[in-house]
């Protein structure tokens, strides 16, 4: 697998896009690997109850499911040297059907002496987006 | 509300939590991260790795039981059904892998409160221990350091 050189890359250069679909097997799933039992996550009584339009997924899912592009792309998750987010706005999963989540990835700066290039993710649901200033360090050679 | 006489405070290490293999593939199925280095040992040490990778937020799963010593502490004051999660960090300072022995030291870095919201950020110093790390030291991991927002009871 060829991996990405960071002497071709320029900032702005979409380097990844992808799309993420939520459903309620995947929030269960998503709590049991994480050990985030949170009900606001799986009790469509309770998410209402404290105020929320449905269940909403972990952010930490929609998180740590889309910089999976970034990774792939980089050709080694280990190369992922930081990541952050803010959760903006949640991702309501209805009991039937699914959330797309999408995500576009770009090269938003690159510190040649550090052998690392920011990539900035904008991740959307419904046209808005739910992660603010998504970023991810990728070492690269 | 939360208590502002926490912020500041560190935590005592943490017991060692082992990464297991099958823990990795499985959180890494979660986020759908289906990168071979996660799952399939040869395509991991064909990177340079001693065995599988971490995807690269699963030290939210160390971190989390590290934090639960503040966030469940009901001298803490924080209303979990009222907390929203803001904005999480990983800084990395080598990647995980199947084999480590972590240990994490929590920090609440601080505990602010306006017009009824309060924010209370913490940062998770995650260190291995045990095999290939010598006697009595730590070697840093990753910094975790997340941050909650706990909405007052008349918002």
């Amino acid at each position: 697998m060829a991996r990405p050189v960071l002497a071709e890359l320029s900032v702005g250069d979409v380097v990844a896009t992808g799309e993420v679909e939520l459903d309620r097997a995947r929030l269960v799933r998503y709590a049991g690997a994480s050990g985030d039992f949170n009900p606001i996550h799986w009790d469509e009584t309770f998410a209402t109850g404290v105020g929320l339009p449905d269940v909403i997924a972990h952010g930490m899912l929609t998180m740590g499911s889309v910089v999976g592009v970034v990774a792939d792309w980089a050709g080694d998750p280990g190369a992922v040297v930081a990541y952050q987010t803010r959760f903006t706005k949640p991702v309501p999963v209805p009991r039937d059907g699914t959330a797309v989540v999408e995500v576009s990835a770009a090269v938003g700066a690159i510190d040649a002496d550090a052998g690392t290039v920011r990539v900035d993710l904008t991740v959307t649901h419904e046209g808005a987006k739910v992660l603010g200033r998504s970023q991810a360090t990728v070492r690269l050679s | 509300m939360a208590n502002p006489d926490f912020a500041g405070r560190e935590y005592p290490a943490t017991a060692p939590y082992s990464v297991g293999r099958e823990k990795l593939r499985e959180f890494a199925s979660a986020v759908g991260a289906a990168h071979p280095a996660h799952h399939d040992l040869v395509a991991a040490r064909g990177l340079g790795y001693p065995d599988l990778v971490a995807p690269p937020t699963f030290a939210v799963v160390v971190a989390q039981r590290a934090e639960a010593q503040y966030v469940q502490d009901p001298a803490a004051g924080i209303d979990f059904s009222r907390v929203v999660h803001a904005d999480e960090k990983f800084a990395h300072h080598r990647p995980i892998v199947a084999g480590d022995e972590l240990v994490t030291v929590l920090h609440v870095d601080s505990v602010t409160e306006r017009a009824g919201i309060a924010m209370v950020t913490t940062r998770c110093e995650i260190f291995a221990t045990g095999d290939g790390v010598d006697d009595g030291a730590r070697e840093p991991v990753a910094t975790v350091s997340s941050s909650l927002v706990i909405r007052g009871e008349d918002s």
